[in-house]
């Protein structure tokens, strides 16, 4: 025992006299204590505490002790019935609208918090606590990031905290340990090195939490040798570098959408990722509001882009230009708009039409402070601090654009940062790494070699939630909490911090980024609430009952208010411009990396409700893919399915090759985040795992061709045929581009003559408005076999706005959380078995090169003569008094026939026992509102049901009807662009009469007389005249 | 005897409907010989070990059906119905002949039905057994299809009467019930007669509790012809209705494709159509193995080969005119079901049906392919295989393609879907080996009666 280093008898001489007294006086009651040990709360103490008996005294002195055999075994015991026995956090946490004293079986509780996301910003959410367990995440309306609405990834962060393959213990070289082991060990690599800490290195993804980037600098402090680093796969370096270009330092921009009447996105997908993109969108889609009606003004946008993206599908003018080609195109809208580029002399820009090149520069310059121009992570700085300088040429400054501070509590760019990293493990001076979060050995860059280089550390350290590919590498593994389970706080994109609110106490042995960071301080064996508290408490005017009154409503609002980001002005370098441009229009293939519109860095690869997720324009599932334009596709004699292999440089993938209609020639996509080798594993329905099998092994990994001076693209891709196959799983996509590259005779064309979509442009809006109504020739109400249903007070109806809704799919996962829809694995996909309630039917119209695209969010339409009820020979679809298509789960047979009934096809089917009902930690994340279904029934979107009754039984009791609003469903609650809206439609006052009864409003397939209760308001695009398609 | 008795007795000499030199003990003999004498043929056992092998793997089909659910099989959304509900409205189709010889004919004294109604009736009820199964394979949860029955329960929960599936479930069981009855008590005198002339014990005790005492007295006889008729009366009409509620199923629904009033008729055609075509694929051989070509006689497949031709043309109007009003109606959706039925992704599939079912049958005008036993098989083959064609593009094509294109999907139907179809052929086969081993696949009453009346015709004649 004496000669392991980590098994030291407790030291006993910190005893902090101060603490003792401090802490004795505090304690209101006299009370007793056993020493000054416990007094001062020394770490040492506490850990012995824990222990009836010295440290170590009971175990065996090899080999797994009796003990720990016996606590696995309880701890097994206590897994299995974990859906029964979940604990609230001991910590007072404060819910949204009432005091947990109030809690009522069945009735939830909703608690403020905050989601840290890429690039370390935070979405603010509400989230649903069913009796203690987290069920649902909505957005948080105070929030300034949210504004209510969310997407995917906070959606469906809250399966993350469920996943059974989540790590639970804590592991050293693979066998498992303990928490006081790790301290122990970390106290021990203190001990051991000199004083200064040097070789100790912490790695960071990008961290804007205040109170953990003090935490690292206290550790700073007291190690002067010891280094942090911070790697984000997909972080923000490019935009910090562009502001250090153009301002001479990082700054944080920050875009009001809203008041731009004209914006140029540059390969920018604005509306669905990067800071503040769920703000963005609401923003944007405000200006796409039509409710004025004729006299209405549209906002226009201008996208520039290689990959469709769901932002050029809400383009009015979209040009596809290679990525390497932006950046000439920047120069030469700088140039047209009166920016000096002097770095443009010789250099020749890519073909843009000249009516495109007048007709946006002109519309920018007559909206001088009113246009905006936006870029994307992947363009290189030069582009951002470009774009700087046309907003601030624009007078745009200010009105359309701000800048702050950054919120990187430390903003490095993190290549560089990771670089060092790098430098020092290969020179042997790194003694203890401590990776918080990061998986550098999967998504480094491909020529750090991160994987040989980790070797060279001394004592590794990785705390995840999964054993990744670092964590299987190090030493330590120590499992890390849910941002659920765990106290924190992060700054939102315009710096508002938001206090990550824990809403339960950690399901395993799992461990905040602040609890393993105080072990290398003074701190150690602080709790994560005491720890983030304390720091505000030292940070904030407020002292005492003052300190706790605000301390309670920013954990009540989830934000604390007033710490939003000043305003700062920034001037311009004049000389970046001067920098040389980067030849466009080489020859050759490039290939862009891209996050994945799903699941991000890689991050997500383990939610199988993202993995299911179809992905915006491509529809694919549970996959990424070389993406492609049809036309290169042709020309490389390769087709959706094909299988290729890619090679940049030396280095080389394989993947197989999906076309995609608008994606510019001669460019690949890849997106990132596929590929993963270790710590997936997503739970499918009848215990099936389709982890190994499907998403750990499913995909690509594109990290391996991206390297540190290619990290977004580069030029001379190679790619090379191989006579393999691939098969994926796009719900949708398929029949839009024949093998041949040549347009289908497809599922769009059909969509537009069956007036499914309904388009115009301003200007014919104007003329007509009333030109998406159908010919009033079925207005007939009786033309019906059957008698009418008698009326009620409340009739449910929703409208959806195709003007607004940006595709995001947010609805989607929102829909699968609240309404505990299955996810059936990539071969049931395949075989067009998905159970999404709703889905985003994808049209494109023109030609395949750059086709328009049209999003139409499709949920139960809830007919009044419904095909689905007349045919189910057992009654289980029936009419509901109030207008709904009720499914009777206990009474469905299984004929199928409602669906083969239904013209809109939003039926789903057990086909086999999708719900999963063999994993006992899955229970946990259920609506307990809904049922699970069981194979062989048939389901459908019902409205939430469930909330509709809630509200009911809620009016009831106070005697009064239901308020306008009071129901949102949980589409409607995701929706970041409001585009979804449900309401009593037999309430001419409702927010959804007014819409139903604006000319815009149609209705699916009216000539069915099936007479839908949703009704959609058709898309109006506003191109600009002086551009001709 | 009127003239138009006379005539047909002088067609009778020249082409008979059994041929002449049969006396009463001889049909008597040749037929029980069948059951009671000889052995079992090789060919026999090979044949019905084949289909008990399909059998089995129908029962290992329903097996995993049970375990894993209706996923085994390729239907998806939108495709919710694929080869169960082919497969049920094909099977249920064959019956029709059965029931269409031996009761309809029988009302309208068509004496060449004779022999050939027994196992036509028992090729209807094997068919019906099958029919019938895939309703409730094909359910999600099969083990709840009692709720489709008005039975008496606390929560006063009825079916919904207004769904075609509901009275699908009225239409077969009672096709089943009447189906059955009405072979049963035609075959109480030939059991008889297999219960006198058996010589061992086992077959005796059975044969005799199965002829149900039939002793063959006046009155036995006056009460049988009166229930032969009145059952025969009771399955007339479900020879039309059966087939037209099935038709409902599709033309109750929406979808471009199902959604046509041409399809009662049309049904009831095709079920004829495919039900003659299946009583020839099972009489050619039969007659030809058990030497039975003087009982079933060319004559006999002469006429089933007309009636093949007049369904068949039924038919082929039926396609025409459906083809016709899609595009005559102006309906962007039944337009668009029937261009892609032709030129879509199914559309060799449609040609196959359109040569199977409207081509090749029409080589049945010539006298001399009616006569020529070997094409009349062939032939009679070619149309089952187009009589399914036809129902696999009603209910996948239709389903593949309709309202909303977002959702537009491929049927590829799994090795399990193929294993059920062929599981229910061993069901079919196994049955109709049992049958033809252990009962008279001939009506010897119903024959014995018409070598009276043909001798007794002679004797007028002479």
């Amino acid at each position: 025992m004496s000669e392991d280093p980590n098994h030291k008898n407790p030291p006993s001489a910190s005893i902090d006299l101060a603490t003792a007294r401090t802490n004795l006086a505090s304690s209101s009651k006299a009370r007793l204590w056993r020493g000054l040990e416990e007094l001062s709360q020394t770490p040492a103490y506490r850990d012995s505490a824990k222990h009836e008996f010295a440290e170590h005294a009971d175990q065996a002195p090899d080999g797994i002790a009796r003990r720990d055999v016996l606590k696995l075994m309880a701890a097994s015991a206590a897994l299995a019935g974990l859906s029964a026995c979940t604990k609230l956090p001991t910590e007072k946490i404060v819910p949204y609208v009432r005091p947990p004293e109030e809690i009522i079986p069945g009735r939830p509780l909703f608690y403020a918090t905050s989601f840290t996301q890429s690039g370390g910003v935070a979405a603010g959410l509400l989230v649903e606590s069913n009796m203690g367990r987290p069920t649902k995440i909505e957005g948080n309306p105070e929030h300034p990031g949210s504004l209510g609405g969310t997407d995917v990834f906070s959606q469906a962060s809250v399966l993350d905290m469920y996943d059974p393959y989540r790590s639970q213990t804590i592991l050293f070289d693979g066998r498992l340990s303990s928490w006081s082991d790790f301290a122990a060990a970390v106290g021990n690599v203190r001990a051991r090195l000199t004083a200064q800490g040097n070789g100790v290195r912490i790695l960071t993804k990008t961290v804007t939490s205040p109170s953990l980037a003090a935490q690292i600098r206290k550790v700073l402090d007291q190690l002067p040798g010891a280094k942090w680093h911070q790697y984000e796969a997909c972080g923000g370096d490019t935009a910090r570098e562009g502001a250090r270009l153009a301002f001479g330092r990082p700054v944080n921009t920050v875009y009001h959408v809203d008041r731009a009447d004209v914006i140029l996105a540059l390969d920018a997908d604005f509306l669905t990722e990067g800071p503040g993109h769920v703000r963005y969108a609401r923003e944007f889609s405000s200006r796409r509001d039509l409710a004025a009606g004729p006299s209405a003004s549209l906002n226009r946008l201008y996208s520039v882009e290689s990959m469709t993206t769901a932002t050029g599908a809400m383009a009015d003018h979209r040009l596809r230009m290679r990525s390497t080609d932006v950046e000439a195109f920047a120069r030469q809208v700088a140039a047209a708009v009166g920016v000096s580029v002097p770095g443009n002399a010789g250099a020749s820009g890519p073909k843009v039409p000249a009516d495109w090149m007048m007709g946006l520069t002109s519309d920018l310059m007559q909206h001088r402070g009113s246009s905006l121009v936006v870029v994307g992570q992947q363009q290189p700085p030069i582009v951002h601090a470009l774009a700087h300088a046309i907003n601030a040429a624009l007078g745009n400054t200010g009105k359309t654009v701000a800048y702050t501070e950054p919120l990187e509590a430390e903003p490095v760019n993190e290549v560089e940062s990771l670089r060092d990293l790098v430098n020092d493990l290969n020179a042997n001076k790194v003694e203890f790494l401590l990776i918080l979060g990061a998986n550098p050995v999967y998504d480094a860059p491909a020529d750090f070699n991160f994987r040989t280089a980790l070797f060279n550390a001394k004592l590794r350290a990785h705390v995840g939630r999964y054993v990744d590919e670092t964590g299987d590498l190090c030493h330590w593994h120590v499992p890390a909490s849910h941002y659920l389970e765990a106290w924190s706080d992060a700054r939102a994109y315009d710096g508002t911090v938001g206090i990550v609110q824990p809403l339960i106490s950690p399901l395993y042995d799992s461990y905040s980024d602040h609890e393993v960071i105080a072990l290398l301080t003074s701190d150690s064996g602080a709790s994560g609430h005491d720890l983030v508290r304390n720091y505000w408490q030292s940070q904030r005017p407020e002292k005492g009952k003052a300190f706790e009154a605000f301390w309670e409503t920013s954990l009540h609002d989830g934000l604390m208010a007033g710490t939003a980001l000043p305003e700062i002005s920034v001037p311009i370098h004049a000389d970046f411009a001067s920098q040389a441009a980067q030849p466009s229009g080489a020859n050759g293939i490039e290939v862009v990396f891209r996050p994945d519109p799903s699941i991000g860095d890689g991050e997500f690869a383990s939610n199988s409700w993202l993995q299911e997720l179809p992905k915006p324009i491509t529809r694919i599932t549970w996959d990424n893919a070389a993406m492609m334009s049809p036309n290169t596709a042709h020309q490389l004699g390769l087709t959706t399915g094909s299988y290729v292999k890619l090679h940049l440089g030396d280095n080389w993938m394989e993947a197989g090759v999906f076309m995609v209609p608008g994606h510019v020639d001669d460019s690949v996509t890849l997106h990132l985040g596929y590929g993963r080798q270790l710590g997936v594993g997503v739970a499918g329905g009848d215990g099936r795992v389709f982890g190994d099998g499907v998403a750990g092994g499913a995909g690509f990994n594109a990290y391996v061709l991206r390297t540190s001076s290619n990290l977004w693209m580069a030029q001379g891709l190679r790619i090379e045929k191989t006579d393999k196959k691939y098969e994926f799983a796009s719900m949708q996509h398929q029949y839009v581009v024949e093998s041949d590259g040549q347009r289908a005779d497809d599922i769009s064309d059909n969509a537009f003559r069956r007036d499914l979509i309904q388009i115009a442009t301003l200007d014919e809006f104007r003329k007509d408005p009333a030109f998406a109504q159908v010919p009033a020739a079925h207005e007939d109400k009786s033309l019906s076999l059957y008698p009418a249903f008698a009326p009620s007070e409340y009739g449910w109806g929703m409208s959806i706005d195709l003007n607004r809704c940006v595709g995001c799919n947010a609805c989607v996962i929102a829909c699968q959380s609240e309404n505990n829809i299955a996810v059936v694995g990539k071969d049931q996909v395949i075989r067009g078995r998905a159970m999404h309630w709703i889905r985003i039917d994808t049209y494109f119209k023109g030609a395949l090169e750059n086709p328009e695209m049209y999003y139409e969010p499709l949920p139960c339409m809830q007919c009044e003569n419904a095909p689905c009820e007349y045919v189910c020979p057992v009654g289980a679809t029936t009419h509901s008094p109030e207008g709904l298509n009720d499914m009777t789960y206990n009474r469905c047979v299984g004929t199928r026939y409602c669906s083969n009934n239904c013209p809109y096809k939003v039926r789903r089917f057990n086909f086999y026992l999708f719900s999963d009902f063999k994993t006992p930690s899955l229970y946990g994340v259920r609506n307990p509102n809904v049922t699970v279904r069981s194979r062989g029934v048939m389901e459908k979107c019902t409205y939430c049901v469930q909330r509709i009754q809630e509200a009911k039984i809620h009016s009831q009791e106070e005697d009064r009807s239901i308020r306008d609003g009071e129901i949102v469903t949980a589409c409607q609650q995701a929706c970041p662009a409001e585009a979804i809206v449900f309401g009593n439609i037999n309430d001419p006052a409702s927010r959804v009469s007014k819409l139903k009864a604006q000319s815009r409003d149609y209705v699916l397939l009216a000539d069915l007389n099936t007479r839908p209760r949703t009704s959609y308001l058709a898309r109006v695009r506003n191109p600009n005249p002086e551009i001709h398609r | 005897m009127n003239s138009e008795d006379s005539q047909k007795t002088a067609v009778v000499e020249a082409d008979p409907i059994i041929q002449p030199g049969l006396t009463l003990g001889s049909v008597t003999d040749k037929i029980s010989s069948i059951v009671l004498t000889k052995p079992a043929t090789p060919g026999w056992v090979f044949g019905f070990l084949v289909a008990f092998g399909l059998l089995m793997l129908l029962n290992l089909v329903i097996t995993l059906l049970a375990i894993w659910g209706v996923g085994i099989w390729g239907i998806n959304i939108p495709i919710g119905w694929g080869f169960a509900i082919v497969n049920f409205v094909w099977w249920i189709g064959i019956g029709h002949a059965g029931t269409l010889i031996s009761a309809f004919l029988l009302l309208l004294h068509q004496k060449w039905r004779t022999s050939i109604n027994r196992f036509a009736e028992a090729m209807t009820i094997f068919a019906v057994m099958c029919a019938g199964m895939f309703p409730l394979l094909h359910m999600g949860r099969p083990w709840l299809f009692y709720y489709l029955m008005p039975y008496p329960n606390p929560m006063w929960l009825w079916p919904q009467f207004r769904s075609p599936l509901v009275w699908d479930v009225f239409a077969v069981s009672t096709y089943f019930t009447v189906s059955l009855l009405f072979w049963y008590v035609g075959l109480i005198p030939d059991l008889a007669t297999l219960r006198d002339r058996a010589k061992t014990t086992a077959k005796k005790v059975v044969y005799g509790f199965l002829s149900l005492g039939w002793r063959g007295s006046a009155v036995h006889w006056s009460r049988y012809e009166f229930a032969s008729i009145l059952l025969a009366g009771l399955a007339t009409p479900l020879v039309v209705s059966v087939h037209t509620v099935v038709s409902f199923d599709f033309t109750i629904a929406l979808v471009p494709g199902w959604h046509s009033t041409i399809f009662p008729p049309y049904f009831v055609a095709g079920a004829i159509y495919s039900g003659f075509a299946m009583v020839l694929t099972l009489a050619i051989p039969l007659r030809k193995y058990y030497h039975l070509e003087d009982l079933v006689t060319m004559r006999h497949l002469d006429i089933m080969a007309k009636v093949m031709l007049a369904t068949g043309v039924i038919v082929a109007y039926s396609y025409v005119a459906e083809t016709f009003m899609a595009f005559y109606s102006a309906n962007i959706f039944e337009r668009y079901q029937f261009m892609d039925r032709m030129t879509g992704k199914y559309a060799p599939l449609y040609w196959l049906l359109v040569a199977c079912n409207l081509v090749i049958p029409q080589a049945l005008w010539s006298r001399r392919v009616r006569r020529n036993v070997v094409l009349l098989f062939i032939i009679s083959l070619i149309i089952n295989i187009g009589m399914w064609l036809e129902r696999f593009v009603i209910v996948v094509v239709s389903l593949h393609r309709d309202f909303t294109p977002s959702i537009w999907s491929m049927y590829y139907p799994t090795h399990w879907d193929w294993a059920t179809f062929a599981g229910t052929f061993g069901l079919f086969f196994t049955l109709f080996y049992l049958f033809i081993r252990f009962l008279p696949m001939i009506s010897i009453v119903e024959v014995r009666s018409l070598v009276h009346q043909t001798s007794a015709d002679k004797t007028m004649h002479s």
